[in-house]
């Protein structure tokens, strides 16, 4: 078999900066499951326990939150939402039954991921905020109990919407063939780049 | 404090039933009658003897209430209130503040460390601390806001209502210390039965308001008060005058947690489904050769 022709679609330091998004959030979602219901306190264990969860947690998220915001800078301007966006979105029910040909020509990111990375991007600026209001014992004594209710209930919600996010881009990323290997190896086959991206690939052919 | 000779009711952060063949025992109840109270705080030093606590030595504010607020160390505060029910006629309200053992406990509902909090079939809500894992949701779903989390520790802490003592058949150490028997102790019926005594008493001395303290919007609870004026509770340094768990914390410990459980295993399953029914997004051979 004749060698695939391969277009770069992540630097190192942006795969980097992704997997330590990835990792932070694992560690976060897993110590935070401990406490979102007692069926996943089992989780804590993985963490050396309920107090050594309860003490990590908020440190992962502060790590999330930080590797998540520079990941967010630095794919912002390929996250535009653009008016062939929307054509490519009314052929939702065709992508879902894998009929790709005859889609509009989108950029790097299709208008799914674009919402994805608003999603998270609100989800966990909401976990930041109302995880400072609880966090014990640094900031959660300097808040009203009112005040912390409902940070309580924004938290588990927003770290709800986080999660689903989570799933949703595991599944895209193993159901779309060829994507991960952009993540670990930096590339994409250019059939798969002018398949899912055509005007990206016509961009980056033109730039080479 | 953890002490297995009494049995559990419930216990947070527990799907399962507790163990619960065996017989109901009795409910007990701890009645504070505040028209008997002298504010003398013999009750918080036997608290402190008894349970081994030594706060550190605050400061002096102005006022009688000393140490100023409850904590890790003080689990018991006498509350003075001066008020003025009837003008020109001081009254020095003493409410001696400290958990008040809901029959519905927030504290329990808001844990999420499974045995951290337990209620004893007595009707007692306490805290184990060696399961307690220092995350303050207690004290966020406490309606009294008693539960205070140790900087020593970081474990939260509160009345017992000296469940070692009540174990072994002693009354708690404030009741064994109070010198005017404003504290007593005993089953719920009896006490609710001494305290209808002593309203009769109040209501012919003029208190026509008076009433017990033992409010169901948290199931009633097995710290009652007897209070001259029952119709304004919060004249008691702000006692509410109708606790119950929030509404926030029934929302985020009930049925959202169901819902959003639920919604996170149908997203997993939709994709397994979806993978099965349509298999993968590929792109095809041909188009790959094309590129070549």
């Amino acid at each position: 078999m004749s060698q695939k022709i391969l277009i770069q679609r992540y630097k190192a330091g942006e795969r980097i900066n992704h997997w330590l998004v990835a990792l932070s959030f694992i560690l976060a979602a897993l110590s935070g499951l401990a406490f979102f219901h007692p069926g996943f306190f089992w989780l804590a264990n993985l963490f050396g326990g309920g107090a050594w969860a309860r003490i990590l947690h908020p440190f992962f998220g502060v790590v999330l939150f930080l590797f998540f915001i520079v990941w967010v800078v630095r794919v912002w301007k390929y996250n535009r939402v653009i008016a062939a966006d929307w054509q490519w979105a009314k052929h939702m029910g065709d992508i879902l039954r894998n009929r790709t040909d005859n889609l509009p020509e989108i950029g790097k990111y299709n208008l799914g991921q674009k919402y994805l990375t608003r999603t998270l991007l609100l989800a966990i600026l909401l976990l930041l905020a109302s995880g400072i209001l609880i966090w014990q014992p640094w900031f959660a004594p300097e808040f009203s109990i009112d005040w912390r209710k409902k940070a309580v209930l924004v938290h588990a919600f927003s770290a709800f919407v986080a999660l689903l996010c989570f799933i949703v881009h595991v599944y895209a990323a193993y159901w779309t063939r060829g994507s991960i290997q952009a993540m670990t190896r930096g590339t994409v086959t250019a059939a798969w780049a002018k398949h899912h991206c055509a005007a990206w690939y016509r961009e980056m052919m033109s730039k080479n | 404090m953890a002490l297995q000779s009494l049995d559990i009711k419930a216990r947070s952060a527990t799907t399962t039933p507790s163990p619960g063949v065996r017989a109901a025992v009795t409910e007990v109840v701890k009645l504070i009658d505040i028209s008997k109270c002298i504010g003398c705080k013999a009750c918080q030093v036997a608290c402190m003897e008894w349970n081994d606590l030594r706060d550190a030595v605050g400061t002096t504010t102005g006022i009688y209430d000393n140490p100023r607020d409850l904590s890790a160390q003080s689990w018991t505060v006498m509350r003075f209130s001066e008020v003025e029910v009837e003008t020109g006629r001081l009254e020095w309200l003493i409410r001696k503040d400290g958990c008040m053992h809901c029959a519905d406990p927030g504290c329990l509902k808001s844990c999420p460390a499974p045995g951290a909090i337990i209620q004893y079939t007595n009707g007692i809500v306490d805290f184990h601390e060696e399961n307690c894992i220092g995350c303050g949701y207690c004290i966020i779903g406490c309606p009294f806001d008693i539960p205070r989390l140790s900087k020593q520790d970081g474990k939260v802490y509160k009345c017992t209502l000296c469940s070692d003592r009540v174990a072994v058949g002693l009354e708690p150490a404030c009741v064994k210390t109070c010198p005017t028997g404003a504290i007593v102790f005993g089953s719920r019926e009896d006490m609710v039965h001494h305290a209808e005594g002593r309203l009769a008493d109040l209501k012919e001395r003029g208190f026509q308001k008076a009433g017990l303290y033992n409010p169901s919007g948290v199931g009633g609870t097995h710290v009652m008060y007897v209070l001259q004026h029952a119709d304004q509770p919060e004249l008691y340094h702000g006692l509410p005058k109708d606790p119950g768990i929030s509404p926030e914390i029934i929302l985020w410990k009930g049925i959202s947690k169901t819902v959003m459980n639920i919604g996170l295993g149908a997203a997993i399953l939709a994709g397994l489904f979806h993978y099965v029914t349509q298999g993968p997004n590929e792109v095809k051979e041909e188009e790959e050769e094309q590129q070549q």
